[in-house]
Formats: C-alpha cells, sequence, structure tokens
C-alpha cells in the first residue's frame, strides 16, 4: 500500500498540444480517488502517466516515497483495469489471473493460491477454467478485477471500468468496488466521466476539466461548494439551474441580485470582492427551488412548460418570463397535480443560492 | 532519435528492439527495391548490351525504345490487353457477383467453382488454354464434330488476332477474383437502405444501378487497381500461350523487357523499357495508395 | 422475384460454372487419353479406355529441352524453394506487422508507407540489378538466390496482412501485458502470435500460392538444377518437337497445380480471406 504523490505534472504530445497543464495531488495511503471529467479533459492521460503507460513530460510523480517517473510500468506495484477488460483471449480466467506472477517466475503453488483467494473474493471461482468468450459482460469484469488482485498491488487503477456494462450490472459492480475497498483498504484511483460513480465511490473526487484539476474534495463538499462554475454544472443530476444576473447589492454576508424584468434574488455568501454592477451568476440545485404559494407576492411567477414523473420524484421544467433558461425543479413524488401551462410562484431561499463571479469562481457561502 | 529522448516508460530494450526489429526487411526493401530501381534507372542510362557496362548514353536507349516497332507493337498490345482484359474481367465478375446475391441455393459450390482458376499459375492456364485454342485438334475440330464444318478458329497463329487469345485466358483466370471482391462488397452493404428503397417503390433493377453499385465504388476502384496493375505486369501468360507470338504479335512490354535483357542482349534497352513499366504503374498506383492512406488516416 | 426469372438466373449461374470448369474437364480428359484418341476424338469427349501414361511420361520421362526426365526434378525443386521462402517471409511479416501496428515509433509510419509501394512495383525493375548482385555472391541460378529473391518481394505482402491484422488488436491488451511484466518478444510470443492463427493461415497460403506459381523469377533466376515446376512446364509445353503431345502437357499441368488446387480446397475459406485482405492495401 502507499500514497501517490503528483508534483507539477504537465503531458505534451508535440510541443503545442499540451493536455495535462501542470497538476499537484496528494493521494493518501488507502484512499480512493476518482477523476472525473467531460472526455477529452486529461483524466485518463493522467491515469495512463501514473501507471506508467505515458511519458511524464514535466514534473514528477511519486508511488509511496519513490520517484516513479522512470521506472518501468510493471515495477511500479500498481495494477490497473482497463474499459475493455483487455483478457487475453487465448488464455483461460486462471491464466489470465496468473499471467503476472508467472512471468515474475513465481512458484506454481503460490500462483495457484493467488488465484484461488481473488477467485474466492470475487466469487469466480467456477469461471476459473472457461476461456473470455464464454463469459458475460459481468464476468469479465470480474475477472479483469481479479487480475488485478493477484498481483497485490500497492495501488490499483481504473479507467472506465464500468462504461461497458449495462445500467443495472454497472450499479451492482459499483456497489461491489465499495465493498472491496473496504476489505482490501489499498490505494484506488478510478477515472470516470459519470458523476455518480465519482460521487458514490469517492472518498475524495478530483474534477479535471481542460488538462487541468478544477477541485478537489469530498463527494458532498463539492456538491454544496463547487468552486467554480464548471464543478457545479458538472455534478449534479438534473444539472443545478444557472441563471445570468447583476450584482446590486453587497450586504454583510449576503448578496443581492437582479434577475431581468426587475426580479430580485438574495444569496447567502461573501460578496464583498465584488461590486455593485457586476456581472454574476446565480446557482441553485433543482432540490433547493420551492413552490410559493399562489398568493405570496414575493413569489416569482412562472409557468409549466413541462412535466416529468420518475415516480420517487417529480421534475418540473418552467419558465419565468424574460428569462432564457429553463428552469428545472425537482418535487416529491406524490405532487402528481402540476401540468403543463399551469401558473405557479416559485422561490429561491437565500441559503441554497450560490454565486459565481464573471470569471465563473465561486463567491464564499456564510452558511 | 537520441537515447535521451526515448519515452521513460519504454525500457533500454523496448526503445530500440522494434527498431532493431525492423531494421533487416527495411534495409531488404531499400536496398533490393528501391536501390535497384535507382540502379536499373542508371543502367537506362548506359550501353550495357550483353553485360553491364557503365558508358553513359544519355537518353539513347529511350530514342532507340521508342524508335522500336516492336516496343510499340507491345505498348499497343498492352493497351488492348489492359481494356479488354479489365472491361471483361469487371463485367464479368460484377454480373456473377449481383446474381449470386440473390439468394441462390449452392453458392457456396458456385464460389468455390468461379474462383478456382486463381488458384492456377499463369503458365498452367496458358498452358490449357493453348491446347483448347490450338487450331487442328482445338475447339475448331469440336465445331467440326458438332456439324459447323465451315468453323475456322486461328486466333493463336494470327498474328492480328493472337493478343485476343491471351485477354479470353486472362479472363478466365481473373473473374473470379473480381466476382470475390464484389460479392464480399455488396454483402457488406447495411441492409436497411436496400429495404427503404424498396418502400419507397423503388424495382430491382434500378435499386441495383441508384443505390448499391454507387455505394461499390471503393470495391471498383481498388479492383480496378489491382487488374490494372496485374494487366501491366502480365508476362507468365503471354510466355506459355503465345511466347510473345507470332512473330512479336502478341509481345507485351513485360515479355519485351525479359527478351531484350536476357535474351537478346539489349540490357540497356531492357533497362529503359522496366523503367517506362514502372512510370506507368506510378502513374496508376502512387495516386490511389496516397488517397488510401489519407482516408485511412481519416477513419 | 418471378419463378421463370430464378429459373433464367440459374440457367445463367449454371452456364457461368460450366464454363469455368471446362478448362480443367478438357486438361483432366486429355491427359488420360492416348495420342491416337485425341486425335480421332474432339475436346469434350470422354477418353474411352483411362490410360495414366500420360502421367507416368510427363513425371518421369518426358523432354523439357535437352533432357528427358520429366517434371519431377523440378516438382521438388519447386519444394525445396517454398518451404524457406514461405516460412522466411511470413515470419518477418509477422515481426513486422507487430512492430507497426503495436510498438509505433518516428519514421515507423514512413517505413511502412514504403513498404506499401513495394507491392506494386513492376518485378522487371529489379531483374537486371538483383542478376547482378546475385552473381557477386555466388548466388547466381541457385536454390538460395531464388528463395532469397521471393523472401525480398514477399516482405512487403506479408507485413501488410499483419499489420492490418494486428491493428484489429485492442492496444489495452498490449498495455495490459506490459503492466504484467511481458516485454518486446514475450508479448509477442504469449500474447500475439497465438491469436495470430487465422492471419498465419492466410498468409501461409497466399504466400505458398503466390511463390508456387511463380515464373518470372524461376525463369531469370534459376537454371538446369535448381529450376521450379512452372519453368519445367512451360518448357516441357513449348519445346518444339515435331509432334504436340497434349496429353503429357495436360497432364504436366496438372501435375503443376495440383499443390495449389489442393490448398484451396482444402483451406479456401483462408484463400478468399487473403484475396480480400491483399485487395483492401492500406
Amino acid at each position: 500500500m502507499a500514497s501517490v504523490t503528483l508534483k507539477n505534472i504537465k503531458k505534451n504530445y508535440t510541443k503545442d498540444v499540451t493536455v495535462i497543464k501542470g497538476v499537484n495531488l496528494d493521494i493518501q495511503d488507502g484512499e480512493f480517488v476518482v477523476f472525473v471529467g467531460p472526455s477529452g479533459c486529461g483524466k485518463s492521460t493522467m491515469l495512463r502517466m501514473i501507471a506508467g503507460l505515458e511519458d511524464i513530460t514535466d514534473g514528477e510523480l511519486y508511488i509511496g516515497d519513490t520517484l516513479a517517473n522512470d521506472v518501468h510500468a510493471s515495477k511500479r506495484g500498481i495494477a490497473m483495469v482497463f474499459q475493455s477488460y483487455a483478457l487475453y483471449p487465448h488464455m483461460t480466467v486462471a491464466q489470465n489471473m496468473g499471467f503476472a506472477l508467472k512471468l515474475a517466475g513465481t512458484p506454481k503453488a503460490e500462483i495457484d493460491e493467488r488465484v484461488n483467494k481473488a477467485a474466492d473474493i470475487l466469487q469466480i471461482t467456477h469461471l476459473l477454467e472457461r476461456k473470455p468468450k464464454a463469459l458475460s459482460g459481468g464476468q469479465r469484469q470480474r475477472v479483469a478485477i481479479g487480475r488485478a488482485i493477484v498481483r497485490e498491488p500497492k495501488v490499483f487503477l481504473f479507467d472506465e471500468p464500468l462504461s461497458n456494462l449495462d445500467a443495472s450490472l454497472r450499479l451492482n459492480m459499483r456497489v461491489e468496488l465499495s465493498k472491496l475497498h473496504q476489505d482490501l483498504k489499498t490505494t484506488m484511483i478510478y477515472v470516470t466521466h459519470d458523476q455518480v460513480e465519482a460521487m458514490t465511490l469517492a472518498d475524495r473526487i478530483v474534477v479535471f476539466n481542460a488538462g487541468i484539476i478544477q477541485q478537489v474534495g469530498t463527494p458532498l463538499e463539492m456538491y454544496e461548494n463547487p468552486s467554480n462554475l464548471f464543478v457545479a454544472g458538472f455534478l449534479g443530476s438534473p444539472k443545478m439551474n444557472l441563471l445570468e444576473a447583476q450584482l446590486v447589492g453587497v450586504e454583510q454576508g449576503a448578496a443581492v441580485m437582479r434577475l431581468p424584468k426587475g426580479i430580485t434574488v438574495r444569496s447567502a455568501v461573501d460578496a464583498s470582492r465584488g461590486k455593485v454592477g457586476d456581472k454574476v451568476t446565480l446557482g441553485i440545485r433543482p432540490e433547493h427551488i420551492q413552490l410559493a404559494d399562489p398568493q405570496d407576492a414575493n413569489g416569482i411567477p412562472a409557468r409549466v412548460d413541462l412535466i416529468e414523473h420518475l415516480g420517487d420524484i417529480v421534475l418540473a421544467y418552467i419558465e419565468i418570463p424574460g428569462i432564457n433558461e429553463i428552469i428545472c425543479i425537482k418535487l416529491p413524488g406524490h405532487m402528481t397535480g402540476l401540468k403543463y401551462g399551469d401558473s405557479v410562484r416559485i422561490a429561491f431561499p437565500e441559503k441554497n443560492v450560490l454565486l459565481f463571479d464573471a470569471e465563473g469562481l465561486a463567491f464564499k457561502r456564510t452558511i | 532519435m537520441s537515447v535521451t529522448s526515448r519515452p521513460a516508460h519504454y525500457g533500454f530494450a523496448e526503445h530500440w528492439l522494434p527498431r532493431l526489429v525492423l531494421a533487416p526487411s527495411f534495409l531488404l526493401v531499400l536496398v533490393f527495391l528501391y536501390g535497384f530501381i535507382a540502379w536499373n534507372g542508371a543502367l537506362s542510362f548506359t550501353a550495357s548490351r550483353l553485360l553491364p557496362n557503365y558508358e553513359w548514353v544519355g537518353l539513347a536507349q529511350y530514342e532507340a525504345l521508342f524508335a522500336s516497332e516492336r516496343w510499340w507493337v507491345a505498348v499497343h498490345n498492352l493497351f488492348i490487353f489492359g481494356v479488354l482484359f479489365i472491361g471483361g474481367a469487371m463485367a464479368v465478375g460484377i454480373v456473377l457477383a449481383i446474381l449470386l446475391d440473390q439468394k441462390i441455393r449452392l453458392e457456396g459450390a458456385l464460389r468455390t467453382i468461379y474462383l478456382y482458376p486463381l488458384a492456377l499459375s499463369f503458365i498452367v492456364t496458358g498452358t490449357a488454354w493453348g491446347w483448347m485454342l490450338n487450331p487442328g485438334l482445338g475447339l475448331e475440330k469440336l465445331m467440326h464434330d458438332w456439324g459447323y464444318a465451315g468453323f475456322s478458329f486461328d486466333w493463336l497463329v494470327n498474328p492480328d488476332r493472337s493478343i485476343y487469345t491471351i485477354v479470353i485466358a486472362g479472363i478466365w483466370q481473373s473473374s473470379g477474383f473480381v466476382m470475390a471482391l464484389f460479392l464480399a462488397g455488396l454483402r457488406g452493404i447495411d441492409d436497411s437502405i436496400i429495404k427503404a428503397a424498396q418502400i419507397d417503390g423503388a424495382s430491382l433493377p434500378r435499386i441495383y444501378w441508384r443505390i448499391i453499385l454507387p455505394a461499390m465504388r471503393p470495391v471498383f476502384f481498388s479492383t480496378l487497381m489491382i487488374l490494372a496493375h496485374i494487366a501491366i505486369k502480365s508476362f507468365d501468360l503471354v510466355m506459355a500461350l503465345t511466347g510473345g507470338g507470332p512473330g512479336f504479335s502478341s509481345d507485351l512490354p513485360a515479355t519485351f523487357m525479359y527478351q531484350m535483357a536476357f535474351t537478346r542482349g539489349q540490357m540497356g534497352l531492357g533497362a529503359a523499357s522496366a523503367m517506362m513499366m514502372l512510370v506507368t504503374v506510378s502513374a496508376v498506383v502512387v495516386p490511389y495508395l496516397y488517397s488510401e492512406l489519407r482516408r485511412s488516416r481519416h477513419v | 422475384m418471378s419463378k421463370p426469372w430464378r429459373g433464367v438466373l440459374y440457367a445463367v449461374l449454371l452456364i457461368a460454372a460450366l464454363y469455368y470448369l471446362l478448362p480443367l474437364y478438357v486438361m483432366l480428359s486429355t491427359s488420360l487419353k492416348t495420342m491416337d484418341e485425341i486425335r480421332a476424338g474432339n475436346l469434350l469427349s470422354l477418353p474411352g479406355a483411362i490410360s495414366f501414361d500420360a502421367w507416368h511420361k510427363a513425371w518421369g520421362t518426358a523432354c523439357t529441352g535437352i533432357e528427358c526426365s520429366g517434371l519431377s526434378g523440378y516438382f521438388w525443386n519447386s519444394v525445396r524453394m517454398v518451404i524457406p521462402a514461405v516460412l522466411i517471409s511470413t515470419a518477418l511479416g509477422a515481426l513486422n506487422g507487430y512492430v507497426l501496428s503495436k510498438w509505433r515509433f518516428r519514421g515507423s509510419e514512413l517505413a511502412f508507407a514504403m513498404l506499401l509501394f513495394g507491392l506494386y512495383i513492376p518485378f522487371q525493375v529489379l531483374l537486371l540489378p538483383m542478376a547482378q548482385t546475385l552473381g557477386w555472391f555466388g548466388l547466381a541460378r541457385s536454390m538460395a538466390g531464388l528463395v532469397f529473391v521471393h523472401v525480398v518481394c514477399g516482405i512487403a505482402g506479408t507485413t501488410l496482412f499483419f499489420r492490418n491484422f494486428y491493428v484489429g488488436i485492442p492496444d489495452e491488451l498490449i498495455k495490459a501485458a506490459r503492466l504484467d511484466g511481458a516485454g518486446f518478444w514475450r508479448i509477442f510470443l504469449r500474447i500475439v502470435l497465438p491469436m495470430s492463427l487465422p492471419i498465419l493461415m492466410v498468409t501461409l497460403i497466399w504466400q505458398f500460392t503466390q511463390i508456387w506459381n511463380d515464373f518470372l523469377f524461376g525463369l531469370v533466376f534459376s537454371s538446369g538444377e535448381s529450376q521450379p515446376i512452372t519453368v519445367g512446364l512451360n518448357n516441357l509445353a513449348n519445346t518444339s518437337t515435331s509432334v504436340k503431345e497434349y496429353n503429357v502437357n495436360m497432364a504436366a499441368a496438372l501435375i503443376a497445380a495440383l499443390p495449389t488446387i489442393a490448398v484451396y480446397v482444402l483451406a479456401g475459406k483462408y484463400f478468399v480471406r487473403g484475396l480480400a485482405a491483399g485487395a483492401v492495401k492500406g
């Protein structure tokens, strides 16, 4: 087991094409860290650099206390699970799992023992003599994980391991991966573009975009306090509602914004570095918008555009006259009375409204 | 590349091994294909006859080549052979492919039959057709036996017709190949396009003419390329069927080159004719390869 | 399609089949006749009494120029030539394809493009320099020289076959093997090669057919002791004796054709795949 430390890591493919622009990160021993971001953001490149499958153009990579930049991939004490599983098609499951040990000259008895132990953990003992072709997607995934476990690595690397599975299997495997991490307590680095996987699996999430780290934190921290617009928009489903507004008042521990048509909204943030008249973006998550009493003069008048019943919840898409963005509201599942064209009044609770400056950076929340 | 810039994640061996492994083949090809092209080019500017002789004569061999009646017969023959052979093999092959594509019982067996000539050497093909087309005991006698007493077929020994016998045998040998490529192409077409056209009310011939054949353009061009390449290099079939004769009436550039370089002691002239063949092939192949490589890079 | 049209369709296809089969039938029936029978009958007539004399003569005593010992010597020459030439060119092609698909380096694409053009070079431009060079190395008109020429001219094709096949093997498999501690050779021998059976078959069959059927190189680069069967057959069929023995010629042609036909019949699937792979070059 080991920590992983990235110091100012950079990656250029050619002189002009830079995919990683200086990444600093400390991953603790035993931590489950998820790299998340849209495709092409550099998260997979980062993982392959840690694995030793890509060069590190500049910066230092430590695995444990060892500078690993020039250590061969197979000597870094890591194991990797690939998106396509990358099982050797001509070998049985047992041979697949034991291949690394065999190459390392491990005695046969020990290989068998370690393969059996891993197979036991993953409940694939009955598949050991089969070839990958005869396995289902979920079974292949287990074998790929088993192959990693057998090596008893210091760090596990996962490259979008669940994206080839169907939805229900993905859920199962997610739970199992969590359990596996609890049992093994090994450092794990996991790359995904799926924010649900990130939220559910991670001790800490690292959000990448355009080759730099946008924010690092626990899932809840990230959800509650996104440090910029990108993170705010990326985490959460449905997405956070983002509305353009103008800063009209900076108070002690709060800010006042004006939306078009003279609607004013308050936000519990410290906006002292902004000034009145600045363009800002306000953000509010769908579950935080409230339906106000139709008679309440403080409610913002709006009209229902579309209703989606998901059973446990209702998603209402509403339009405020004068505002371009359609606003999404998440309501409890029993509120089935709303329908297309209904007039409603909504309220943005002050404590739930986030605020971002013109550069997209968040103002610090005061609650 | 210097050692310092080798990818750090490759070991020393992993950096150099791929180059080392490719090197022998690369050198062989560099020396024995490209080097020899240059060498042959040099020979074509010399007065070499029976033995190489590096006395520089400039373009004299090319002038001699272009003044040679025999060369122009060969070029003319290549033109006739090329057009008829490519056109014939294409037509027969495409028709067979379309017919075979109609959910035919026994398709496998028929395909096997159409394709087996390709496994044969052109020498075998030439020998067989030489026997069948020979005046006297071959086709001619068969027709006489069947009651066509006046039938006469002397193409093999008629200087004005001999090149056509090569066309006949060539088409027989290569049309199955066209069939196989086109059949594979037809099978690769998305069925839903055809279904959609049927729903739109298009008739079967119309679907083939307007939808399927246009979709086969890439197959068409690569087949055309290969046939053109076969035509330009044709040598064996001529040697086995007519030996270039009667006289030199069925010579092709490839047989011309061989005769000049190896039996008539006109090495410089042979080298010049080989260069002309290379130029012709390059004119066809280079644009094709260029577009293929570009396409595969984009995919 | 209506019933009568389907009838026409089958008729056309069957006539085409007869057209392709006709020369084979003529060869076979002629080779089993005596010369008297050939003169008496016609192309299509069946042999009256089956006679293997022509086959015996073609194999053992027919004249191929001055010598009159049939094709047997040429046949074994071809066997001795084809085995090393096929094995070496296939092995080199596999290695090259592996490097060009899985271990690309700066310049490797250029090397590939050069190889690719090599497929199309008319071999006539190589004949004169090659003859000279083989002479310098004492390989002129020798079996070794002939094998060498076939290897050099075969590399481009075999490399292309393997390269295009290996491009289809996921790179992640190679990465996984690297993480497992396998290097260049072990990945090739333990991972890539065991997956190569189909393309290995295709390449072996393709090369076998090409080299067995070659005539040009055999004619130019060999003599007497080392000539392959195609040259022997051509000599036999075009030897100007007073009477052409067509039955012997046809038996000889069939002897020359048997190995490739056998391969075609036994492994036709791979043969067709080779055609397709060879056709879609690039």
